[in-house]
């Protein structure tokens, strides 16, 4: 669903998780997509290893409370992105 | 920089029209929370579009349930700084969020609806996911 921000893609304000191409997930509070980039705003970058929760546990944490904003904003390149869904569709 | 106080007053008289109790101060948040018994919905109110043009009137619509929470409040994120990050105190291990909200049964979090279940979404969406809420934990014989 837009917002009354015409010149943002579609997502811009919306809260998103950003599966990005090394396995990594990042989410937060999506800013602008285009062809070359997505930027991220209040984010966390989840990456699995040890000490870090499974990527599951840490989406369903995510999914109910959020995340703590570490990132204040993170430009990401499009060739590094698999894929940008809606927080709130995995809350649902 | 906080808002226009201009800008944010129709915002927090939405509020407070359907009786929520204005909390700006950090000491006005504490004597809020330790008011006594029973439960308790803090909003954390914002000026986001995108976000809290859905959150007020889906509380308003929420709120014509018949089993509502004993007491009403809220902070504005952006504006009253200092008492929002009180009300935040009071959940402190749930990151923060604007526009949020947070029902508390005897001092104690029993849920919390944060921004990107609100966003994007109708405010009858919204008001349903609140009086499910309402009706689990506020009903007189919730446990």
């Amino acid at each position: 669903m837009g917002t009354f921000h015409q010149h943002k893609h579609a997502l811009h304000g919306i809260t998103v998780v950003v599966e990005l191409a090394d396995g990594g997930t990042v989410v937060g509070r999506c800013d602008d997509i285009d062809d070359h980039q997505v930027i991220v705003l209040d984010a966390d970058i989840h990456r699995p290893g040890a000490g870090e929760p499974d990527k599951d546990a840490y989406l369903a944490r995510a999914a109910r409370f959020g995340v703590w904003p570490r990132h204040g904003r993170l430009v990401i390149a499009r060739a590094d992105v698999r894929a940008v869904e809606r927080l709130g569709d995995l809350a649902s | 920089m906080p808002y226009s106080p201009l800008l944010v007053k129709p915002m927090r008289e939405e509020l407070t029209a359907i009786g929520f109790e204005e909390l700006m101060t950090a000491e006005q948040v504490d004597a809020w929370v330790n008011r006594g018994a029973g439960t308790a919905l803090l909003v954390v109110n914002s000026v986001c579009g995108c976000a809290a043009g859905m959150a007020r009137p889906g509380l308003r619509i929420a709120l014509e349930h018949s089993v509502r929470p004993d007491r009403l409040g809220t902070v504005f994120a952006g504006q009253d700084l200092e008492a929002t990050a009180r009300a935040r105190a009071c959940f402190a291990d749930v990151p923060p969020s604007s526009p949020s909200m947070a029902l508390l049964k005897d001092g104690q979090l029993v849920y919390f609806l944060p921004r990107h279940r609100i966003e994007g979404r109708a405010a009858e969406e919204v008001a349903a996911d609140l009086r499910a809420c309402f009706d689990q934990h506020c009903a007189a014989d919730a446990a």
